[in-house]
């Protein structure tokens, strides 16, 4: 089983984030791998301790995500490819998936591709749904249990996974190759070893530029015109205090009401 | 301006957000409501209700369960005909997949969950939370038709006119099918978190009751959940009197005490109700995350150092235990009161 999973760098989500000369800085705060991809990462090593095979780490990013990528090796992946490109200045999420479709491509393909649910920067959650578009593949998102049913020589191996929705639990399955985007429910990420860490700080991460995947950067579909600080919310918590529960309460009841929220 | 707007449902209950996308289509001019499903002549019945101007309906047994890529191409082939400007969904699960791909057929862009969309001169600008909601950004998208969808409540729902209907046009579906439906366990209620005007939300405190005996014969951990059980059930009569969804943080989750879909937060939902009552919950950067844009905040916590008080306009310092039961009893008289 050849697995690629999918990762992005991003600010800590403790950054205090803030829009400065129209661009976004996060100060000193650490760059760490998108929360929602060390799931990713989670349930593509889970299937290779089911399956067997290899776990590819892939980011698009500065040369700053081979950090990220780092992470994920500590975890347990195989190895890791940055595609990195001074050309790549904006990206939205097409672009990202086209590039990262290319990527995949060059890598040689793969049986399973797994996504995070999304970013914590940009936030869209849809590059793994375009990125299987690009490819023509089967989308399995939002599994929260991902199952490789057994194949055989002549007939590919399929796939089922839980997917978690509004509505509960759907079953999908699939033949593979296919992407899938996961969420919490897959796993907690596992802890990088000291094995793995001290691997993963000797690897030497390929970085390819534009030309390796045989693209030009993406002219982005949509841009960013104006960075907005949301208005602050200034509230004052007031405690409301009584001599009994009932009293709390009732004095509580009456400000919920007044507030005409109800 | 031309605007479809895709109704979401789930074998045929409707997102309400998609009602709130037909209102703001209308603002630009004309709205085509497009619906997606096998026997939905009611939903066709509603969407002129909610002022749809035409209704275009897929009505194929082979689209009775959603599946991304059956959908999106029947929604590319219809807009590669109609040519609309913008193509609006309520943002969900389903819609960020089907608008993902309809825009890799359409060669567009998408703009995902926006809070406010305005036309200025030809172009549609959106705005849009990012960083978790720390900013927020104005968008273009220089493709056509312009894509987006909506986060629920952040655009009024119009008045629904029973008076209003029509018939449907038909539309013809592409059956591409990468994916199978093997079914579902509905061992889950349906929880809609990013629709509910009200959420209670309960967290790790509520299994933080020592003076309840669990029944005899059970060990810690079930112990800790027969007194989870109690404490969301205490959650849940609050949030019923109130008519409100039930919520949880991540803590109550992870321990078992509920499932993963009442999760708000980070790697849960991002919810505006118009009123949150944290039950138990202590306030980390990713819960907040999750609640902050709720118009009012109310916590109730023993701890009185907790961070959530800081993003609550009213507090109590005290045991859920003994005030929830307390609100819903206060609530029951005054609701009954007015009514
Ligand atoms: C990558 C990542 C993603 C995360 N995503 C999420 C997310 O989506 N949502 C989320 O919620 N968290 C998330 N978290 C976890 C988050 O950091 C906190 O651990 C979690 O929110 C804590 O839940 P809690 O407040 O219920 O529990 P605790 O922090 O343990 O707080 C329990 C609170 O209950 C109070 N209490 C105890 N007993 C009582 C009683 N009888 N009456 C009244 N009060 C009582 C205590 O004083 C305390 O304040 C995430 C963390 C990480 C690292
Ligand atoms: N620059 C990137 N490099 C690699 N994977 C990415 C990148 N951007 C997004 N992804 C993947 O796509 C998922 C969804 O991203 P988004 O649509 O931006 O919310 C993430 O969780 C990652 O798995």
């Amino acid at each position: 089983m050849k697995i690629i999973a999918c990762i992005k760098q991003v600010p800590d989500s403790e950054a205090k984030v803030k829009a400065e000369n129209g661009q976004v800085s996060w100060g000193d705060a650490p760059l760490v791998i998108n929360p929602f991809d060390e799931y990713a990462v989670e349930g593509a090593l889970q299937q290779k301790e089911a399956s067997g095979g290899t776990v590819t780490a892939l980011c698009i990013g500065p040369e700053s995500a081979k950090e990220a990528l780092k992470h994920a090796l500590a975890m347990g992946a195989d190895d890791a490819v940055l595609v990195s490109d001074p050309a790549l200045t904006s990206l939205d999420t097409v672009g990202a998936a086209r590039l990262l479709a290319a990527a995949i491509n060059k890598i040689g393909g793969a049986d399973m591709v797994v996504f995070g649910r999304q970013t914590l920067d940009d936030g869209s959650g849809i590059t793994a749904a375009q990125t299987a578009r690009v490819l023509g593949w089967p989308m399995l998102g939002l599994a929260g249990q991902i199952k490789v049913a057994d194949g055989s020589a002549s007939s590919p191996q399929g796939i089922q996974v839980e997917r978690v929705i509004e509505e509960g639990r759907q079953i999908v399955s699939a033949k593979l190759p296919a992407v899938i985007s996961v969420v919490q429910s897959i796993g907690e990420p596992r802890y990088p070893s000291f094995m793995g860490i001290r691997k993963a700080s000797k690897a030497v991460i390929p970085v390819w530029p534009l030309s390796d995947i045989g693209l030009s950067a993406p002219a982005p579909i949509t841009s960013r015109l104006e960075l907005v600080t949301p208005p602050s919310r200034n509230v004052t918590c007031e405690i409301i205090t009584g001599e009994s529960p009932a009293e709390i309460a009732d004095k509580l009841a009456d400000k919920i009401l007044a507030e005409k929220v109800l | 301006m031309k605007t479809f707007v895709y109704i979401d449902h789930f074998k045929g209950e409707v997102q309400p957000a998609s009602w709130e996308a037909l209102g703001v289509a209308k603002s630009f001019g004309s709205a085509s409501a497009v619906i997606f499903g096998s026997g939905l002549d009611a939903l066709t019945k509603t969407a002129f209700e909610f002022g749809a101007d035409e209704v275009l309906l897929a009505d194929d047994s082979a689209l009775t369960d959603y599946r991304a890529e059956a959908f999106a191409s029947t929604l590319s082939a219809l807009a590669s005909s109609r040519t609309p400007d913008l193509i609006l969904f309520p943002t969900t699960a389903r819609t960020r997949e089907l608008a993902a791909m309809t825009a890799i057929d359409l060669n567009t862009g998408v703009l995902v969950d926006v809070t406010a969309l305005s036309l200025e001169g030809d172009k549609f600008i959106a705005t849009r939370p990012i960083y978790e909601g720390k900013l927020l950004e104005k968008t273009v998208c220089s493709g056509k038709p312009v894509i987006a969808t909506l986060r629920a409540r952040a655009f009024p729902r119009p008045a629904q006119d029973a008076s209003k209907s029509g018939g449907a046009t038909k539309v013809e579906t592409k059956i591409n099918s990468l994916t199978t439906v093997e079914g579902y366990t509905v061992a889950e209620a349906v929880v809609n978190l990013g629709d509910a005007g009200v959420i209670v939300s309960g967290g790790r405190g509520v299994s933080n009751n020592p003076s309840l005996t669990p029944p005899a014969g059970l060990d810690e951990k079930q112990a800790e959940l027969w007194r989870a059980q109690q404490g969301f059930k205490l959650v849940g009569e609050l949030a019923s009197v109130l008519g409100g969804a039930v919520g949880a943080s991540r803590a109550a989750v992870d321990g078992g005490y509920i499932p993963y879909s009442h999760q708000v937060g980070q790697t849960g939902k991002v919810v505006t109700p118009d009123l949150y009552i944290a039950c138990g919950i202590s306030g980390a950067i990713q819960h907040l995350v999750g609640m902050r844009n709720a118009k009012l905040v109310v916590a109730i916590n023993k701890d009185a150092d907790a961070p959530i008080f800081k993003q609550a306009r009213y507090g109590v310092v005290g045991d859920l235990f003994a005030i929830v039961p307390a609100l819903t009893e206060a609530f029951k008289k005054k609701l009954g009161k007015q009514a």
